[in-house]
């Protein structure tokens, strides 16, 4: 009796859980149907595989099930004798064979579609640093940084008090989007300036690694204006998870206004000459800008760090002595370290105001002011030992 | 010559204490050492895991650092794969196999001491490295370079750990082969061996052929993190991914390493409590050498994202996709043993049940991952955490546990308590799903893995899976008392110990006195429990 209490348990958790995994994919926790042609396709692929499995499972266990309650003990149940069929197992070879032959047809043709490069009407590189992306738009001659927006970043440190909630898409906003037009294909180049990331927004349906030393591509034709978000999906150290993709497609007239803007802004910038002096407030308050983006995420916003991996640059010896050993560490980086080579990052009048906002800020007082040309005649010198030592591991 | 020596030594100098289990050569008492340690193992992996979710309890960082969170998804894989789940089969083995073939002990005696007792010091080796300056790895078990030579001196320490490993893996597989190979009772013919020696077999071979990849693959990294060179490093013009296409040329054998013996412990259980005699045991046989085969051939499958050409993309989805042609037909076999049969549900059978409905879940995600466009949604999200636990939690540790309940009678001398066992049954059966289940959705939804914090759309599911954890977690402490308790006593155990057991290790007295079969039995399809259907 107890037993059949068993059965009836198990029988209806099963049938309750059949219900509820279908009902909850069918309130929307499900991959989403996204805005491209081909996120559309992987969503079908995914629901026609989902079904046949599903339906699959019910079967087998339904079977298994009804065994259970008929062929028991304790109602009397006597066992058989046969050890095998060779017909049954015949059929259980050739229908899963036929049902995978059914799976695979639509999902080569997919893939195929996927790998078709041609026709794209622009090409955008995406380069994955740790823990950030550089976006170049290389016919519209743009490039810019996007890493994780400030409100997130201050919610998620350990300890903070600010809420999660309260925050506009917590962890899946950027301070700078990746605009991109619609109706347009877009050939998306990628790779990484340290270790392997991963691009990905569901809503594109795909994600594809950025692997340092190679360039990988994919495409994509966005359908629908809107804001899509994702993340880095290959684990890429501690800020792993703090790195969001955002894409904001919008329509193409939309996109050539934004592109005016941004090549009005960067013609106001390239009009002074890149290595032009600069007055000691420019520096700092572009320094902390570049500080917060690029340095902030190891040394910490208050330049207090993590020991014992980042040490804090308050006090800090090299930050506070020779100049050009800091320019050194920070052009070159720290091989073996986490500490990544910024002179192929930045530029040297964005290396400039780091520089002068370290040596000036979180009690530094160094008093220095560090110009665009100090920076270039150091990187100029050590250009081909920089090439080398990049990202190469020693003690 | 040997027995006489064996004879004096066991009988008359046997040490007492410590001694005992540290030079022992004796294959029960090395056994009962890796299940040991594998349970230890187990818990402090599942300690692990109790860490990194009460971090993703809620969103917002509240416990940890993102470091100390990436050591802790890192050392939970590597501590329950090499420390828990492989240790357990080991020990299975070390009991059961010479048992169930009719032979007195192991093979080669003394190196199945050695290969154990060097686990515990390649395991106190890898969980120092917590406690170094630089802490432990931090890139995940799959150590992808270039992260993981980003890593500090202790990196050193993990490839010796992992070298140690290997080396005590493959002396335990060549032992195993050995064994079965040339000590089977007279009689016990290839195709009358209990599926669980068959699967050992099967598993012993992929051992031999895939872990010293693995010590190659680490002592590159070791080499380009130490010494300069540049395997893996392309500015040396070395390739990351090249990296990735060797690891897993282990890898996905290793998965294999990790469920075939499950797939041969779950072939004794259910025809016992069925009592009828496995279907289509040739065939289950023949499947599992197919899985053991195309698990060489579809590596890639784990990184479908790196790009790789249409043409190579194609082959490894076709390719994975047949591995649930075998996998079904094991399914299909154990449904049909049920059918029929004259069933009860002691512990051991409950276990093995829900291995094979929660195992053929983790199998369905599997055939949704082989698909290589939807695979570009699912790759590295909880879609893949939840789908790798379901085989490997209710698929091999289930089993591990299923193992345990049936053949406890037989190592300690008492019956387990049948009703702790239920308890503990129902409450892993429930609480690992509310545990799993729910990262299919969060996957799908677009949570990546291996992340220390998440946007709040994710939290309620982070939420209902947390809870399971700690349930899990929670139940598995049960376990540990059922085992304590029937190691110190209970219902003496009778030779047969389950009406419907056939086989050799159920002919010997329990518990199993220290030596068995020193006079090998004859062998006939009376007492095995497989007729050789060819024969």
């Amino acid at each position: 009796m107890k037993r059949t209490n068993e059965l009836i348990v198990g029988l209806a958790m099963m049938a309750v859980i059949t219900v509820i995994t279908w009902g909850l994919f069918a309130v929307g926790d499900n991959m989403p149907v996204g805005v491209t042609p081909f996120s559309r396709d992987v969503y079908q692929l995914h629901m026609i595989v989902l079904g046949i499995v599903t339906v699959i499972g019910i079967l087998v266990f339904a079977a298994m099930f009804t065994s259970i309650y008929l062929h028991r003990k304790s109602r009397g149940a006597e066992s058989a004798k046969f050890t095998h069929s060779t017909r049954a197992e015949i059929t259980w070879t050739v229908i899963p064979i036929l049902i995978l032959v059914a799976m695979a047809i639509p999902a080569t043709r997919v893939l195929i579609d996927m790998e078709d490069m041609s026709g794209a009407e622009m090409n955008i590189k995406v380069t994955g640093y740790q823990w950030l992306w550089q976006y170049e738009y290389l016919e519209d001659d743009i490039s810019f940084y996007s890493a994780l927006d400030r409100d997130s970043n201050a919610a998620r440190q350990i300890g903070s008090d600010i809420s999660p909630r309260e925050v506009d898409n917590y962890l899946l906003e950027v301070d700078k989007r990746m605009v991109v037009p619609t109706n347009t294909k877009i050939r998306i180049l990628l790779t990484s300036g340290d270790v392997i990331h991963s691009w990905w927004v569901p809503d594109l349906g795909w994600k594809r690694d950025a692997i340092p030393g190679m360039v990988n591509e994919a495409w994509t034709l966005i359908e629908e204006p809107g804001v899509y978000r994702g993340q880095c999906a290959e684990l890429c150290g501690k800020d792993h998870g703090f790195m969001p993709v955002v894409v904001e497609a919008v329509s193409p007239e939309d996109y050539r206004a934004w592109v005016a803007e941004q090549t009005g802004g960067e013609q106001t910038a390239a009009a002074a000459p890149a290595l032009d002096e600069m007055d000691r407030e420019t520096l700092m308050a572009h320094g902390e800008d570049i500080y917060q983006a690029h340095c902030a995420a190891c040394h910490r916003e208050d330049g207090s760090g993590m020991q014992p991996a980042f040490p804090a640059l308050a006090g800090n010896a090299v930050v506070n002595g020779e100049l050009s050993e800091h320019i050194d560490v920070v052009v070159n980086g720290r091989p073996g370290t986490a500490m990544a080579a910024f002179g192929q990052r930045l530029d040297a009048r964005d290396l400039a105001a780091t520089l002068t906002y370290t040596r000036n800020a979180f009690g530094n007082q160094t008093g220095d002011l560090v110009q665009p040309e100090d920076v270039a005649a150091l990187t100029d010198a050590q250009l081909d030992e920089s090439l080398v030592s990049t990202g190469r591991p020693a003690n | 010559m040997t027995d006489t020596t064996a004879h004096i030594d066991d009988h008359h100098a046997q040490p007492k204490g410590l001694a005992r289990w540290l030079f022992t050569t004796n294959h029960k008492e090395i056994g009962t050492l890796y299940l040991v340690f594998s349970l230890a193992m187990f818990l402090v992996g599942g300690a692990m895991a109790m860490v990194i979710r009460a971090e993703l309890f809620q969103p917002g960082l509240q416990l940890v650092n993102p470091e100390f969170f990436n050591q802790m998804t890192t050392m939970h894989a590597l501590v329950m794969i090499f420390g828990a789940v492989m240790p357990a089969f080991v020990g299975l083995a070390n009991w059961m196999v010479p048992m169930m073939i009719g032979a007195p002990d192991m093979a080669l005696p003394r190196m199945n001491n050695w290969s154990f007792w060097i686990l515990p010091f390649a395991f106190l080796i890898l969980l120092s490295t917590l406690f170094m300056p630089s802490g432990a790895p931090a890139s995940g078990w799959t150590l992808y370079p270039p992260l993981s030579l980003q890593g500090g001196n202790s990196f050193a320490f993990v490839i010796f750990a992992i070298h140690l490993m290997g080396i005590s893996s493959i002396m335990g597989a060549i032992n195993i082969i050995a064994t079965i190979l040339n000590m089977r009772a007279p009689g016990m013919t290839l195709l009358r061996m209990p599926l669980f020696v068959w699967t050992w077999l099967i598993t012993a071979f992929l051992l031999i052929a895939v872990m010293p990849v693995l010590a190659g693959a680490v002592t590159m990294l070791l080499t380009d993190r130490f010494f300069d060179t540049s395997f893996f490093n392309a500015a040396g013009g070395g390739d990351p991914v090249m990296y990735q296409h060797i690891f897993w040329f282990f890898g996905h054998p290793e998965v294999y390493i990790m469920i075939l013996p499950a797939f041969g412990i779950i072939s004794e259980i259910i025809p016992t409590f069925s009592r009828k005699r496995l279907f289509g045991y040739t065939a289950m046989v023949y499947a599992t050498a197919s899985i053991a085969f195309l698990s060489f051939i579809v590596w890639a499958h784990h990184m479908f994202t790196v790009g790789m050409p249409l043409g190579g993309a194609l082959f490894f989805m076709y390719a994975t996709m047949i591995i649930a042609v075998p996998t079904g037909i094991k399914v299909f076999n154990w449904v049909s043993t049920m059918w029929r049969g004259s069933m009860t549900f002691e512990t051991p059978m409950l276990f093995a049940i829900a291995f094979v409905v929660l195992f053929t879940i983790g199998g369905f995600s599997g055939v949704m991952l082989a698909i290589v466009p939807a695979d570009f949604q699912y790759h590295d999200t909880y879609f893949v955490v939840a789908h790798f636990h379901y085989v490997l939690v209710t698929g091999a540790v289930f089993a591990i546990m299923a193992a345990a309940y049936y053949w406890l009678p037989k190592w300690t001398g008492h019956m387990y308590d049948e009703r702790l066992g239920k308890i503990h049954f129902w409450w892993s059966t429930i609480s690992v799903n509310v545990l799993f289940f729910p990262q299919h959705y969060l996957g799908l939804a677009g949570m990546p893995r291996r992340i220390p914090d998440y946007s709040v759309q994710f939290a309620e599911f982070n939420l209902i899976s947390s809870i399971g954890g700690f349930a899990f977690g929670l139940a598995q402490l049960l376990f540990v008392w059922i085992v304590i308790k029937c190691v110190r006593g209970g219902e003496k155990a009778t030779a047969n110990v389950w009406e419907g057991a056939r086989g050799l290790e159920w002919t010997v007295p329990s518990p199993a006195p220290l030596h068995t079969f020193d006079t090998p039995p004859q062998v006939d399809d009376s007492v095995t429990a497989h007729k050789d259907q060819l024969a």
